[in-house]
């Protein structure tokens, strides 16, 4: 996947480097393109869509658009946590297909924000098949932490949220 | 500055003339159509009507006789824009008691020298 | 004076499309040649070569021309409206089309073709008229005259300038002419000197008619005028007058320095813009803009609307205001604040419904291409058919009508191609030769609905069956009644026509039309009787955007439904609850059976919980199916705007979109017809 969004940075320190904002899932620390990242929430609850996975937490208002709210943690099949004033939702631009969706992810808490070269991040060991690593860009090793960089485009893409109804119900592509 | 009142059925002729027009510094009332127009003539006094020939409803020429009728228009003059430049036309605008006539296309140079014949 | 004429060009380019589309419609009306129509027909012709010069698109200008002049002859009763005349119009509205698209567009008609309807034109004006010789290129008129003059050139020895006797006729001022005016554009052409006869004047007050004109005048201009100018003048009087013109005498002396030719030059020689001289100046423009021609009635309600919003607004204000000043009042400013805002919500809910008029158009934009299509399919197949349209004043909203137009094509084809049958099939049946086919438009409750009804030879409800079952859309053992079976031709892959077309195809694309109706929010039904003809019903919302709901309480949850879609909504009487298979709960409404639904169950968010002995329902009704919906309360109804989740997400089954609430939460909307089927174990996702 090419990461196409960042050639725009021409700042000589950041050069060949994508920026990533960084959240915690329990303890562990995951990185997004920060180009994609519209806008920082806190947590409210969400209107449950029916019959969708128990990842998708269901939809918010933000400022007249409807925004699907997906849980991480329930996601990667982690333990569920509880929601609380410190939880926080990550609003990011997903694009597929030429089309750009917004979605909004929860996270236990937004970490940091890192510059790092594509030379620097290493590419993911084979997971067990429980979860697909298609969406994991490369990991990268930062003051001795690791961190999982992911790629939304094919984490929040058309395999999350297609359903057999959507085709059934002859829903435009 | 003068009242003018353009009575033409094509919305973009009628916006072309008035906007010519106004640009002239001229006050312009539109109407849509012959029966649209006389109702327009009379709420003002217009100072020159320029009307188009082939509308529905009430015809340019219609236009032009009923107005010759009313007090208000007796003296006033009357353009008729018209596609046909043959002879017979524009006897039938005279006839109708038209002031002269103005044959399209014409730009806004042309319709702004004709439109200065009559107006001072 | 510089004037950008390209700002006229959208104006003119949709009023030139709606011309033609006028054209078409009343020429297909045309019977026989009646005068009013054919009057109708030569406006809109007329209007469109007007607008071509004058907007600078030479071509059109010129092309229409020819038309306009046929048009002319045939209102005039000078050539007959036979057949071939009016299809040859016809193809001209099509060539006319090509040009406007291509102005519009940029590149360009087909110039062979476009020659083509033009030289098969000039034939039948050659035809029909003695009188031929109309000139191709419009004659310049108005003061564009022609500067090539007689005898006097620009400098030479031409006369020094110019006698004008000018004897009006009494009437002269009659006309609105004024020789005043005259003399004052004479004076711009050269030096001007004025002889006022008075020979005619009465000699009595009682025979003077102060609107008559009297006077005479006899005038000389000393310059380089030519004799045209002066002629142009007197143009709009040389009836009403007596004009003698005679040249002046060759100057004996050197041109007067005073007599110098420039001031009079710019009276008569207009310098001709670019913008009109160019025969394509529409070539640059891009693409279609999205512009809606609006009724002026709505947008002064609006206008309306918006004073009445002001004046509330600042009934509020002066509320805060007053209240700030005098907390003591509070309970009469709150008595007050309260009408102020009963008030706002009313100046709210009526701006809201006339920003949503403006989207409304009436249906005869689409509906107005079928004569047309009628006319040439009948033609191709050898039927003849009578197209009858109605209701085309029915308003719907500008996106529904937009996506409107193919489903409608492909079922008006269906109905000529396969409904009809040819002249000696009907005869042979006992029917008339000509079939008929009619297009009706109405509203019914918040939907639109439009019917295609034909009297052609109906639908074999039984071969239906038979090729569903051979195709496995119907199972061997499952029984359909008739309406059900007919319903079949909107399934994929399902043929009905007896041999493979090249209008319409074998049967296929019915699945796509339901399709686009369903994703309009609508719904499409099929009756057929073999041998009397068959009847599609189209069922659309009114808008696609804003609907009346009703607000619901089920467990946590808010939902919405479309307050159209409630039958009623009613306590259970236990007597009334009845069971099916152990498990379907279903409830005797007088004499139907209805499907409990437990919509928390069915959404996956509880488990199904019994009935309690008291529940509230809401019976809900789509597309014939009826649920009854459990609910813990009924809130309040309210219109909301449709927000659809797949601008983020994706289509949900059971729901019709989200709206937001006043408290700025999400609400789902539920879509009954989805939910019924749901229920009835149809959707993949069981109940």
């Amino acid at each position: 996947m090419a990461n196409d969004a960042t050639q725009s940075i021409h700042d000589p320190a950041t050069a060949g480097q994508d920026q990533y904002l960084t959240f915690i899932l329990a303890e562990e620390e995951y990185g997004v393109d920060i180009l994609r990242v519209q806008e920082i929430k806190g947590w409210e609850r969400p209107t449950p869509l029916p019959n969708t996975p128990d990842y998708i937490r269901g939809v918010i208002n933000v400022r007249g658009m409807i925004v699907p709210i997906i849980d991480m943690r329930l996601r990667f099949g982690m333990e569920p946590m509880e929601y609380g004033p410190t939880t926080v939702v990550i609003m990011l631009r997903v694009i597929n297909d030429d089309r750009e969706r917004v979605m909004g992810v929860v996270v236990d808490a937004v970490s940091e924000v890192y510059s790092i070269g594509a030379d620097d991040l290493q590419p993911a060991p084979d997971f067990s098949t429980r979860i697909g690593i298609d969406f994991v860009r490369g990991l990268a090793t930062v003051d001795e932490k690791m961190i999982l960089m992911l790629d939304i485009d094919t984490l929040l893409g058309p395999g999350l949220i297609a359903s057999e109804d959507a085709i059934a119900e002859g829903a435009p592509a | 500055m003068a009242k003018v009142l353009v009575v033409d059925d094509s919305a973009s002729m009628r916006q072309m003339v008035a906007f010519t027009l106004k640009q002239a510094g001229h006050e312009v009332t539109e109407g849509r159509d012959g029966n649209d127009g006389l109702g327009k003539a009379q709420g003002t006094k217009a100072d020159l009507v320029i009307t188009d020939v082939n509308m529905p409803g009430m015809d340019g020429l219609q236009l032009t006789r009923e107005l010759r009728k009313l007090g208000d228009y007796k003296f006033t003059p009357i353009l008729v824009l018209t596609t046909e430049a043959g002879p017979e036309k524009k006897q039938e605008g005279k006839a109708a008691g038209a002031t002269g006539w103005l044959v399209k296309p014409f730009d806004p140079d042309q319709l702004m020298n004709t439109v200065n014949r009559v107006l001072r | 004076m510089s004037i950008d004429m390209a700002q006229f060009v959208d104006a003119f380019l949709e009023e030139s499309f709606e011309g033609l589309e006028r054209m078409e419609t009343e020429l297909l009306a045309l019977d026989g040649g009646d005068p009013e129509t054919l009057n109708t027909i030569f406006r809109c012709a007329h209007s469109i070569k007007g607008g071509a010069g004058t907007f600078g698109f030479g071509a059109i200008s010129e092309f229409t021309h020819g038309v306009e002049t046929l048009l002319d002859r045939m209102r005039n009763g000078e050539q007959e409206a036979a057949p071939e005349t009016v299809n040859l119009l016809l193809r001209a509205v099509d060539i006319l089309r090509a040009q406007l698209h291509a102005a519009r567009d940029g590149g360009e008609a087909d110039a062979a073709e476009v020659a083509e309807v033009r030289t098969l034109i000039e034939a039948h004006l050659d035809d029909a008229a003695p009188a031929a010789g109309v000139p191709n290129a419009p004659a310049n008129g108005g003061s564009g005259g022609d500067t090539a003059s007689d005898s006097s050139g620009g400098g030479g020895n031409g006369p020094r300038g110019w006698r004008i006797q000018f004897r009006p006729h009494a009437d002269l001022m009659r006309t609105g002419n004024d020789p005043l005016r005259m003399f004052e554009v004479l004076e711009e052409l050269g030096r001007l000197t004025v002889h006022c006869e008075t020979d005619r004047l009465p000699d009595s007050a009682e025979a003077f008619d102060p609107e008559d004109c009297y006077l005479a005048w006899t005038l000389e201009l000393e310059g380089d005028a030519t004799r045209d100018q002066i002629e142009e003048v007197f143009e709009w009087v040389e009836d009403e007058c007596d004009l003698v013109i005679d040249p002046l005498e060759a100057a004996p002396v050197a041109p007067d320095e005073s007599s110098a030719p420039e001031p009079g030059a710019d009276g008569a020689t207009p310098a001709r813009p670019e913008t009109a001289a160019k025969g394509s100046g529409g070539s640059a423009r891009g693409a279609e803009s999205s512009s809606m021609r609006v009724n002026t009635g709505k947008i002064d309600a609006l206008i309306d609307m918006v004073g009445e919003l002001v004046i509330t607004q600042s009934m509020l204000t002066d509320i805060s205001e007053q209240l700030e000043e005098d907390p003591s009042q509070m309970e009469a400013q709150i008595e007050r604040l309260r009408t102020g805002l009963a008030e706002l919500e009313r100046n709210t809910r009526e701006l809201q419904e006339s920003v949503m008029s403006i989207r409304m158009v009436p249906i005869a934009q689409v509906f107005n291409r079928f004569p047309r299509l009628v006319h040439d399919i009948s033609a191709q197949l050898g039927k003849q058919i009578e197209l009858t349209l109605k209701g085309e004043a029915t308003e719907i909203d500008k996106t529904v009508m937009e996506h409107l137009g193919d489903p409608l094509v492909h079922l008006v084809r269906n109905a000529v191609d396969h409904g009809i049958e040819l002249p000696e099939a009907r005869a042979a049946a006992g029917k008339p030769e000509t079939g008929q086919v009619t297009l009706e438009a109405f509203h019914r409750g918040g939907n639109v609905v439009i019917e295609i009804r034909d009297d052609g030879k109906g639908m074999d409800a039984d071969r239906i069956l038979a090729k569903a079952r051979d195709a496995g859309i119907v199972g061997p053992n499952q029984q359909l009644d008739r309406h059900e079976t007919l319903q079949l031709v909107f399934e994929p892959g399902l043929s009905t026509a007896d041999q493979v077309s090249d209008l319409s195809g074998r049967g296929v694309g019915m699945d796509v039309v339901k399709k686009n109706i369903r994703g309009l929010g609508g719904n499409v039904e099929l009756e057929s009787e073999p041998g009397k003809g068959s009847r599609l019903t189209i069922r659309l919302p009114l808008t696609l955007s804003i609907m009346d709901g009703q607000l619901l309480k089920i467990g946590d949850e808010t939902f919405v439904i479309p307050l159209i879609a409630i039958v009623e909504s009613l306590q259970t009487l236990p007597e009334s609850v009845k069971q099916a298979f152990g498990k379907l709960p279903l409830y005797r409404l007088r004499d139907e059976y209805i499907p409990i639904v437990d919509l928390a169950a069915m959404f996956g968010r509880a488990e199904p919980s019994p009935l309690p002995e008291q529940a509230l329902l809401v019976v809900a009704e789509a597309d014939d199916q009826r649920v009854a919906l459990r609910v813990d309360d009924l809130l309040g109804q309210q219109q909301v705007v449709i927000k659809t989740l797949e601008t983020n997400f994706r289509k949900v089954p059971g729901t019709a979109g989200a709206t937001i609430l006043g408290d700025g939460q999400v609400a789902l909307i539920l879509d009954v017809a989805g939910i019924a089927r749901m229920a009835a174990g149809r959707d993949t996702r069981a109940a």
